[in-house]
């Protein structure tokens, strides 16, 4: 390893009154990269990126954001990353630049005003700059969330579900600002629930219960799940829905839009299920890819039944 | 019939909500029966057994046959006898006794002689709803005590009252003192709780959390504001009172200024504390309504301290603003310094230790 880690936490391990929130989990992140951190509600994505900057004391494991202790050193990294909260955590009652110029001030940043100026205008918040952040949009809202979490010039974001509820044009237009920071060599942690955020990522984890479950490059994710996938398309599709349900060979089955993608393990139990339907009139079978969010599907559903 | 099951549904709900919220619904069993204990057997709007000193110039059958009198009427409490002169002056200004009878030398002679001799009852008048039922029966118990004695002849001695301090028996005068301190109580708790349970409640506090700040610099930070809300405060009920009641200002502005800025850090430590137990805006308000309740009641604000039962008189010294409030109105009715309000500040001291070390570990177990 050339560079040092961004972020390298090992057997991180959170309760709360008495229930494991978060298990054992490991993580390393090369500076520079975009990771994705994805899984149900409540398997503990909040609470993980709570403990890795300094806000949360994991009750075992440790480990380094930006090289530093998360354990021992939570002031000098809550001073050099940046955490965009789930919830919207900046002040309804003051306006856009009014909140930014607090967070720059609470970071103790020289020139609070030059960089809240230069804040302003990176994230085309100028025309809003007086109005209350109570009144913004999702969009706007999540727009300036990220300028304040960005004020300090963070080498690591740690950004917790940052499109929730928002437009898919202003999610787009948040990935643009995210992959520009990380050109500019920021490393970034974010945490989503949707898959088309989730390929963009350079890496993904997924995490369930409070475990991971699996660590790779979206691209390898359905190959190492070992999941083959077949769809239909055409009339009537909710016969053919019910029958393969229960199905020998059908692991999975969900709709795509106007289609059935029916995915197993087994890739010759699989094509049994489906074979009658081969044939059959105004029904075209395809074999597809196993789609990232057929993956995730499966692995919740295996989580469930390994961790209830 | 729909809008009937609809009607239950949205009464169900609300009952359910009602009963999870387990603080309000704590606030809603416990106000009432609160109040019905303080007022049906803490307050005593009628005040009897009030302290009394007796400064004894004669000692002979006709003063003891007062003394007695005085005692059996109930509004006298003879807690013991004070020399003359400053004793006098310093045990009313200190609060110790609201009556000194002063039996004068030579009472029995020139009473045996028909001279008609005075017997004078210092009152302490600050409190006009505390002392006027004692100093008007006081007439009718010194005749009626030395009837048996003299026979029903032409009154025998002459009593004088005396009023101190407020001779006039004004009740703004002792009413605007003693808002001060309740003002303040509702105020600064008020404020504090909810500015801290705001942050919390919004969410903000994560990200106030997430830069370098420290705990203490958000507790002072958000503090201070409220400080200075206090003493605009102080400074407007001043001038009203005396621009708009006349109230005096005799006492020593610098024991008036300890005891305030005391006063308002109890609140604010009182006001933090309820921030660490409060979820939510409305629970911090509730819970300094709690406190506030009894703060007006138990205090000597409204009824007379001295006339409350004595496990009452305990709860109150419990209350910062029973100790503000003596304080306050020794200073700016009776002319006390600093030394004479000493039995006043120091329990604010202890108060304000205990309440500010709960607060401070109960706020430690919150942060993670
Ligand atoms: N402060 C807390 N006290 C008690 N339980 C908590 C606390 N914070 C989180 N939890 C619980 O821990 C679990 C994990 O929560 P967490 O917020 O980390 O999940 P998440 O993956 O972020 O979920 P989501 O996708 O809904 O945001 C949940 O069951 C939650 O109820
Ligand atoms: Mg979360």
């Amino acid at each position: 390893m050339s560079e040092a880690l961004a972020i390298d936490v090992s057997g991180l391990s959170k309760s709360f009154g008495g229930t494991k929130v978060v298990d054992g989990f490991d993580m390393q992140v090369p500076p520079g990269k975009i990771y994705g951190f994805l899984g149900p509600n409540g398997s503990g994505k909040t609470t993980t990126i709570r403990m890795m900057c300094g806000l949360l004391r994991p009750d075992e494991g440790g480990g380094t954001a930006l090289g530093l202790d998360i354990l021992r050193q939570s002031r000098e990294i809550k001073a050099r990353v940046g955490y965009m909260t789930q919830r919207f955590s900046l002040y309804g009652d003051l306006t856009v630049r009014e909140n930014l110029t607090f967070m720059a001030r609470l970071h103790a940043l020289p020139k609070v005003r030059d960089v809240v100026e230069q804040a302003l205008e990176t994230y085309d918040l100028a025309p809003r700059a007086k109005q209350l952040a109570a009144n913004l949009s999702g969009g706007w809202k999540q727009r300036l969330a990220l300028a304040a979490a960005s004020l300090h010039e963070p080498g690591l974001l740690l950004l917790d579900e940052p499109t929730a509820g928002v437009d898919p044009k202003a999610r787009r237009d948040f990935w643009d600002r995210i992959r520009r920071l990380a050109r500019q060599g920021v490393t970034v942690l974010v945490s989503t629930h949707y898959m088309d955020e989730a390929v963009q990522c350079d890496n993904i984890t997924f995490i369930a219960y409070g475990r991971k479950l699996i660590d790779a490059p979206a691209s390898e994710i359905p190959d190492r799940i070992g999941l083959k996938t077949i769809r239909i398309e055409g009339q009537g599709l909710q016969p053919v829905y019910d029958a393969l349900e229960h199905a020998e060979g059908v692991d999975q089955i969900a709709r795509f839009g106007a289609a059935l993608h029916v995915s197993g393990r087994d890739e010759s139990a699989l094509d049994a299920a489906i074979a009658c339907y081969r044939d059959q009139d105004g029904l075209t079978v395809t074999t597809a890819k196993t789609g990232l969010e057929e993956a995730f599907i499966w692995l919740m559903t295996g989580a469930e039944d390994n961790f209830r | 019939m729909k809008g009937l099951s609809r009607i239950l549904a949205i009464l169900g709900k609300e009952f359910i909500q009602m009963l999870r919220d387990r603080l309000t619904f704590g606030m809603m069993v416990g106000i009432p029966v609160m109040q019905l204990l303080l007022f049906g057997y803490a307050i005593n709007t009628d005040p009897r057994h009030l302290p009394t000193l007796v400064e004894m110039g004669d000692n002979g059958p006709a003063s003891r046959a007062i003394l007695q009198a005085m005692e059996t009427s109930d509004y006298f409490d003879l807690i013991g006898t004070v020399a003359s002169g400053a004793a006098v002056e310093n045990a009313m200004r200190d609060g110790e006794a609201v009556f000194i009878v002063t039996i004068p030398p030579g009472f029995e002679r020139a009473l045996a002689r028909g001279e008609r001799p005075q017997i004078l009852l210092d009152v302490d008048a600050t409190d006009p709803v505390a002392a006027g039922a004692g100093s008007s029966a006081f007439p009718t118990i010194v005749q009626q005590a030395l009837a048996p004695l003299l026979g029903e002849m032409a009154p025998p001695v002459e009593t004088i009252i005396h009023r101190r301090y407020n001779p006039a028996g004004r009740t703004a005068l002792n009413i605007v003192p003693g808002l001060l301190g309740i003002i303040l109580t509702m105020t600064m708790a008020m404020m504090t709780s909810m500015a801290l349970t705001r942050e919390a409640e919004r969410g903000t506090l994560e990200a106030l959390l997430s830069t370098p700040t420290r705990p203490h610099e958000v507790m002072i930070g958000k503090i201070t504001p409220y400080v200075v809300a206090g003493f605009i405060q102080v400074a407007i009920m001043l001038a009203g009172a005396r621009f708009l009641f006349s109230v005096p200002f005799l006492g020593s502005p610098p024991a008036f200024l300890i005891a305030v800025s005391l006063f308002i850090l109890v609140n604010l430590a009182l006001g933090f504390l309820f921030s660490t137990v409060a979820r939510s805006q409305m629970q911090a308000m509730q819970l300094t309504f709690f406190a506030f309740l009894p703060s007006i009641l138990l205090s000597g604000f409204m009824f007379p301290f001295a006339a409350m039962p004595h496990w009452a008189q305990m709860i109150g010294q419990a209350i910062p603003a029973t100790h503000f409030i003596r304080a306050v109105r020794a200073i700016m009715l009776k002319g006390a310094g600093l030394d004479h309000v000493w039995p006043q500040i120091w329990p604010l001291m202890i108060i304000f230790a205990v309440i500010a070390t709960v607060a401070m570990l109960r706020y430690r177990q919150t942060l993670d």
